[in-house]
């Protein structure tokens, strides 16, 4: 008798010792690409990469990290509200963002800034949310991005109906098939709605990714007071594949991404992939995790970090020439400068921008409040004051 | 002119809408074989088809989550809810992502979802069955909220927010499902009345008295008890909660000079405490009395054996009446 048929006598009835609980990274891990920068080949993904594609990869990791820099830097100049930093997890990011086919649907939490990126976001639009202009400016079908959502796990329900639309359009299978993707963190797992996002996209076969990023840490809490199994075997029970990812490999999250969305895009349904990273900075720039965590495990994934095993394989294997590295730079700079001066020079909203887009039409309370308080405004104004 | 059950109009003015526009969709527990508990969509999945008539898994915030995602792709998913009580495992998804993503997005994004929710106590059942929530969402921004109390008003409404922009939650009174009344099915809904205006019901002289779902019924036999007794009582059936039609509602009690608010929610910041700040600033100087407000009390919803204690009933709201007569 195994253990998943209920066995009587097997751990799986006892409480698991703390030390069981610690994810073995080592579980099914897919990786094509090590720390060190060593390609290594895995049966399931062969990589339809050019010298080309990895060094546009490195590219997109490079300038991401430089934004979210200068975003730290703006929020400490009093210039941002806050920032969520996604520092470790560029590759997680933009690997699985450039694995995408423009028609493909995103629904990101508030972290995906390397994905946004892909999408083709100004990353001054992120910066207005989190300096308070906006609650996200951009028009989500343009990008086939959506709004960043705050409350965790809530928009992979949206993720799996809007799967479920595409289903009803038809455009589940042949040439111009769609699918969506849904980013969430391991925190969220534990959200009923992103179970019931795995309920639904499971019955309904709905045409849509969970893509994990578990960066171990849901601000103060350890993966281990989330799940007791690794959390790609959850998929198991919800009766779709799941598989576990080197976040930190850039090439391995893009070819495990497009595959399952090509699966999702020809009517195989969900698939759950557990990007296995490390949030390398705060959760938030209102956070310390030196109340939380040990400088010591940063250490170890300081080992691991995204781009310089990108940039270790580029050099080893000669396809790319230090002009190329310096170029890099020279942009990330170009980027960090401009975004400095789009953000600092970004003007409040009129202040009757409060009672836009409430409803279709504005309803008479709202034009009465309104009014009023144009009225007020105006009275400032009269007084000369 | 049909003479059908409220019920029977909702089924109607879902068919209706679903033949006048393929986007429209249904999707909640037992809505298809069953047609529902109240069989609310009965026959409609037969008709429709699987693919637009959703029996869902059992969770409420699945259902308005995926609705949401639904209305993304351009879908008006129209959600039921199977009872008041159970709305609130899908409070996040109304309340937090429905109601703000057009404000969030500066318009770039419309969610034409409509959430049906069967309220209101009267029916002898178990806890959780007999709830008025609707001022938790009356309070939301971005949501409107509307409760039909006749048959011929919950087929043109139902139509309507369907076709609304706007996400609406509609309340249906569960107690009046088997009230029958003539209804217009042939006209079109353009010709109805907008959604969110009030209607006069009964027109009066000496109070006006103000309802929604399903003590409108209960207040329209109030109104023909005082009556014999020569007062005359106008009452106004307030059918959209959010917006207040504070218009038809302030244009009656300048008439009147008295006011009272009737609702089977607990008076405690119920919809009846809006309107009492509203009417008194905007009627102030026409008031013969304070408004006065009669409904559930402070109290959880009771066990079914005292419903008709705690429901407002005809005695308690004529009761109200003379108090608001007596100044």
């Amino acid at each position: 008798m195994t253990v998943e048929s209920g066995g009587a006598t097997t751990a799986a009835q006892s409480f698991p010792s703390s030390q069981s609980l610690q994810p073995r990274e080592t579980d099914q891990l897919v990786q094509l690409l090590t720390p060190e920068g060593e390609r290594v080949e895995h049966p399931d993904y062969p990589l339809d990469l050019t010298a080309a594609d990895i060094r546009a990869m490195y590219r997109d990791l490079v300038l991401v990290r430089r934004i979210d820099t200068e975003a730290i830097s703006l929020q400490r100049q009093g210039e941002l509200g806050i920032w969520a930093s996604l520092l470790g997890q560029e590759a997680a990011q933009i690997g699985s963002g450039r694995a995408l086919s423009p028609q493909d649907m995103v629904f990101p939490t508030y972290r995906e800034h390397g994905v946004a990126w892909c999408r083709g976001i100004d990353p001054v639009k992120l910066l207005e949310l989190y300096r308070g202009v906006s609650h996200g400016g951009w028009a989500p079908e343009e990008h086939k991005f959506h709004l960043y959502t705050i409350v965790i796990g809530s928009q992979t329900l949206h993720a799996t109906g809007y799967a479920m639309g595409i289903q009803r359009d038809g455009a589940v299978g042949g040439d111009n098939a769609e699918a969506v993707i849904a980013y969430f963190g391991d925190g969220a797992t534990s959200q009923g709605d992103v179970n019931e996002a795995f309920v639904w996209a499971s019955v309904f076969n709905a045409p849509v990714v969970f893509f994990c990023q578990n960066n171990q840490w849901a601000i103060s809490e350890p993966l281990e007071k989330q799940s007791r199994i690794p959390l790609y075997q959850r998929a198991r029970g919800f009766g779709f594949p799941g598989l576990r990812v080197d976040g930190n490999d850039v090439l391995a999250c893009y070819a495990v991404t497009k595959k399952a969305m090509q699966a999702a895009r020809e009517g195989q349904g969900p698939t759950l992939i557990e990007a296995f990273t490390y949030r390398m900075g705060a959760h938030t720039t209102t956070d310390d995790p030196t109340r939380y965590r040990l400088a010591s495990e940063l250490e170890v994934w300081k080992l691991k970090d995204p781009i310089e095993r990108v940039r270790a394989y580029l050099v080893r294997t000669g396809q790319a020439e230090p002009e190329f590295f310096a170029a890099v730079d020279a942009e990330a700079k170009e980027v960090g400068t401009r975004i400095r001066e789009a953000c600092r020079t970004m003007p409040d909203p009129p202040p009757l921008a409060i009672f836009d887009n409430v409803y279709a039409e504005p309803t008479s309370i709202l034009r009465e409040e309104r009014e009023q308080y144009a009225a007020y405004l105006d009275s400032f104004e009269e007084a000369g004051r | 002119m049909t003479t059908l059950t409220l019920s029977k109009a909702l089924n109607a003015g879902l068919r209706k809408a679903m033949e006048n526009d393929p986007k429209v969709l249904i999707m909640g527990e037992d809505v298809g074989k069953l047609g529902g508990v109240f069989r609310i969509t009965d026959g409609l999945q037969k008709d429709f088809g699987e693919a637009r008539v959703i029996d869902t898994p059992l969770a409420e915030s699945g259902i308005v989550g995926t609705a949401i995602g639904l209305a993304l792709r351009g879908y008006r998913p129209v959600c039921e809810i199977q009872f008041d009580g159970f709305v609130f495992p899908a409070a996040n998804q109304i309340v937090s992502q429905l109601a703000k993503m057009r404000y969030r997005s500066r318009g770039n994004v419309s969610l034409p979802v409509t959430i049906r929710i069967p309220c209101g106590g009267g029916i002898g059942a178990v806890e959780h069955h007999s709830e008025s929530p609707e001022v938790l969402f009356a309070h939301t921004a971005g949501l409107r909220v509307v409760a039909c109390a006749d048959a011929a008003d919950a087929y043109a409404m139902i139509q309507q927010s369907i076709s609304c922009d706007d996400p609406v939650i509609f309340f249906e009174p569960k107690r009046r499902y088997w009230d029958k009344a003539e209804v217009d099915t042939v006209s079109g809904v353009s010709h109805a009345m907008p959604l969110d205006r009030a209607k006069v019901v009964l027109e009066g002289t000496d109070v006006t008295l103000l309802a929604y779902g399903p003590l409108v019924r209960t207040c329209l036999e109030s109104a023909l008890a005082a009556r014999q007794d020569g007062r005359s009582i106008e009452v106004i059936d307030l059918r959209s909660l959010s917006p207040l039609d504070m218009e038809t509602i302030s244009a009656s009690v300048r008439r009147t000079g008295r006011c009272v608010v009737a609702h089977e929610a607990p008076v405690y910041a119920g919809l009846g405490a809006e309107i009492a700040a509203r009417v008194t600033e905007q009627c102030f100087y026409h008031l013969e009395a304070p408004v006065l407000r009669v409904g559930g009390f402070a109290t959880p919803y009771p066990p079914s054996r005292l419903e008709d204690h705690y429901l407002p009933d005809l005695d308690r709201i004529l009761d109200a009446v003379d108090r608001a007569s007596g100044y």
